[in-house]
């Protein structure tokens, strides 16, 4: 085999090599892309630290909130009001009422998402139950606050928007932490686990 | 080390093929190994064939007939992973294998060997899936693209085995795509410049780079449903911060060149064909070799047309829109480019050519209707209906497949020395030209209707026109057994075949003696 294919074969490798990757840096990717552009209705799950984004004079805006359960999520979820009124540039706290209805402990991930998606760059929030998950009890229930301003570079063309949360179980995803940490620390007993 | 191989090569010169069945396997012979390709996808094609005929009975009358909803998912899912990776693109590997160290005046493939490990995988692929029928659970049932969270939440415990299979099937695909690009960059001929390269020479070249750009890409995405499934991640699990929109956009990113990797061979065959039995050298040839690239570069900025209902924002929705329309003009330039060379040329109507010309005609009706699908507002009608499959049908059995089948009449006596039937093969070609437009042509109309796709029932005012397909693809199908016979008949004797095999045939293949000699061009011809 002469010189040239030996190069030919070790670019090709490369590349196959270099496309494997790729594929999975398209998941980070897709993620900043979303995030930097709102598309998807994706917004940061952290709160805001803008402190000026407070106004006075703001527009009328129309909020819906949305609650969905993912899967076979038993838990009850829903948004204390269905629809508020609120201005451009006002903090606003909403609050959503849930409940374990089973007899186990469990552990919930709310997931939020905006539509139109365009909104989604101007929704920020001070507080958020989405920004850590939600450990209940068998029966306990909560109600759940999220401080929320939309600032005034929101696009006049919205009036209404829909903040749409779902609710997923990630018990299962703690139950694999908690093993870790069992196996990490050899002193851990048995009363971490979930007394059922 | 090479030395010591290249001189008893030498002293082997003139040796023909190793007897019985270690031949075959051990095989390091590009037209063994091509022969291999071509036969393992044919047991493909009937057998994804098969299933397509259950999938068409069952859908003769509405109401649930011969066989469970579950039990046709698994044969919707795997008539679609068969045919697209079992028939179509190991037919083409094995008419690279056969045709381009020929082309190109080579003496085999750059890496005989990983050629022979590139074949011998795939056997091995199919077993694994086509097992997973007889599992519990079942075969896969999540429709050839595998939608998370369908193949990872909700999929069969079977899945595991068919994402063995993919990943089997990528590396087959990557090696025979280095093993082709090797081989053309640098076993050509002295004198064959690129531009001087044939057709079907070109096209695989740039499918080659195609595959090594996007078979890694399906490689990943099977692997994160497999992580998920099994490790705990969450790519496309909404639960754990991942997104199942995600798997859209890697699936696509490999499956749009996915499915020009299925047509652009068929670009080089037909361009071959359509020439010599034209008599006339092809129109436009430097346009075609552009409108190909421009092709298989458009294929990556095109993906999301496939998506266009999942929500994506006007500005995405508008450039997937308009960036897929683009396409229509590199592939318009082709089509103009073979009719302007059938025109005024002194054509026969041998079945390869009866094969290219349907091809080019009905390669055009999925094109157009390609179109209609591109447009993204029309596309929220049309999306996931009949029209769907009728337009992917079209480009890929009258489009792929006949253009496999026109390479195999237009080839075989090179391959045999044998002339096939041509009666057999006129009849062959007109049932299964009458065939395919039976079965997909109703299609377009039951899908504008709103009959939707993978569903094995449907409501009453579908019925007529479902029957009607369902018998024209019982001919298409029974009309693939009579090739199957036309090709037996032809190894088996016929006619002798002269070299050059047809009047007016270009290229190094047919300078050489038919049957090709077991070895051909040890020493590399001129080419000026």
């Amino acid at each position: 085999m002469n010189e040239g294919s030996k190069k030919t074969i070790k670019t090709l490798c490369f590349a196959v090599l270099g496309m494997f990757t790729f594929s999975f840096a398209l998941v980070p990717l897709y993620n900043v892309f979303c995030e930097v552009t709102g598309l998807n209705g994706k917004i940061e799950l952290r709160a805001t630290n803008d402190k000026n984004i407070e106004i006075d004079n703001g527009r009328d805006i129309s909020i819906q909130f949305v609650s969905h359960n993912n899967e076979e999520m038993p838990w009850a979820f829903k948004p204390s009001e269905d629809n508020i009124q609120i201005k451009t540039g006002k903090y606003h706290t909403a609050t959503f009422y849930v409940k374990n209805t089973t007899n186990k402990r469990m552990v919930a991930q709310a997931i939020p998402s905006v539509a139109p998606s365009n909104a989604a760059a101007h929704l920020k929030k001070l507080e958020c139950f989405c920004f850590e998950q939600q450990e209940l009890a068998p029966g306990e229930e909560a109600l759940l606050p999220v401080r929320l301003i939309f600032d005034d570079e929101l696009p006049s063309s919205i009036n209404s928007v829909v903040l749409s949360y779902t609710i997923f179980d990630v018990t299962d995803y703690n139950d694999v932490e908690f093993t870790q940490h069992h196996n990490d620390d050899h002193h851990a007993g048995h009363e971490m686990e979930p007394s059922i | 080390m090479s030395a010591v191989i290249e001189s008893h090569n030498h002293d082997d010169h003139h040796h023909g093929p190793a007897k019985g069945l270690t031949r075959w396997l051990y095989t390091t012979n590009h037209k063994d190994i091509g022969s291999l390709y071509l036969w393992f996808s044919f047991a493909m094609f009937l057998i994804g064939g098969a299933m397509a005929m259950v999938i068409r009975a069952e859908l003769f009358q509405p109401g649930m007939q011969i066989v469970e909803p579950e039990f046709y998912n698994q044969m919707l899912t795997l008539h679609g992973l068969i045919m697209v990776f079992g028939a179509v693109m190991p037919a083409f590997v094995g008419l690279a294998n056969w045709l381009v160290p020929m082309m190109v005046g080579a003496p085999d493939m750059a890496l005989p060997r990983m050629n022979n490990l590139s074949f011998w995988i795939l056997p091995f692929a199919f077993f694994i899936l086509l097992s997973s029928l007889f599992m519990e659970g079942g075969a896969p049932n999540f429709g050839w693209t595998f939608y998370a969270p369908l193949s990872t939440t909700y999929a069969p415990p079977s899945v595991t085995f068919f994402i063995f299979a993919v990943h089997i099937m990528g590396a087959s695909s990557i090696m025979g795509s280095i093993n082709v690009i090797v081989t053309i960059m640098n076993m050509r001929a002295p004198g064959m410049t690129l531009m001087k390269m044939p057709l079907f020479v070109w096209s695989w070249l740039i499918t080659a780079y195609l595959l090594i750009a996007v078979m890694p890409v399906l490689a990943g995405a099977v692997t994160m449903m497999l992580m998920d499934i099994h490790f705990g991640t969450s790519f496309f699990n909404a639960a754990g911060g991942g997104d199942p929109v995600l798997f859209q956009h890697i699936f696509w990113f490999f499956g749009h060149p996915e499915v020009y990797i299925m047509i652009l061979p068929a670009f080089g065959i037909a361009s071959h064909i359509i020439e010599t039995f034209s008599r006339k050298q092809l129109f436009g040839y430097a346009s075609m070799v552009w409108a190909m690239a421009s092709i298989a570069i458009l294929s990556f900025v095109v993906w999301a047309h496939h998506m266009f209902t999942v929500g994506l924002p006007l500005a995405a929705e508008l450039f997937f829109m308009w960036a897929t329309m683009l396409i229509a003009v590199p592939t318009g330039v082709k089509v103009f480019n073979w009719v302007t060379t059938m025109f005024k040329g002194s054509i026969t109507y041998e079945t390869p050519m009866l094969f290219a010309i349907a091809f080019v005609v009905l390669f055009t009706i999925g094109g157009f209707s390609g179109l209609m699908l591109a447009i993204t507002p029309a596309d929220f009608q049309y999306h996931d209906t009949y029209f769907v499959v009728a337009h992917f049908h079209y480009v890929l059995v009258p489009g792929s497949i006949f253009s496999i089948m026109a390479a195999v009449y237009y080839w075989i006596p090179k391959w045999t020395g044998n002339m096939y039937d041509e009666r057999l093969g006129k009849l062959h070609f007109w049932l299964s030209f009458i065939g395919v437009n039976v079965t997909f042509f109703p299609q377009h109309w039951i899908g504008l209707a709103g009959m939707p796709r993978r569903i094995p029932d449907y409501a009453l005012q579908f019925a007529d026109w479902n029957m009607i397909s369902s018998v024209g693809a019982f001919l298409f199908g029974a009309s693939q057994i009579l090739f199957l016979f036309i090709v037996l008949k032809t190894v088996m004797g016929g006619k002798k075949a002269t070299p050059e095999v047809w009047e007016g045939s270009r290229g190094l293949e047919w300078t050489v003696e038919s049957p090709a000699p077991y070895h051909t061009f040890t020493t590399p011809p001129k080419v000026t």
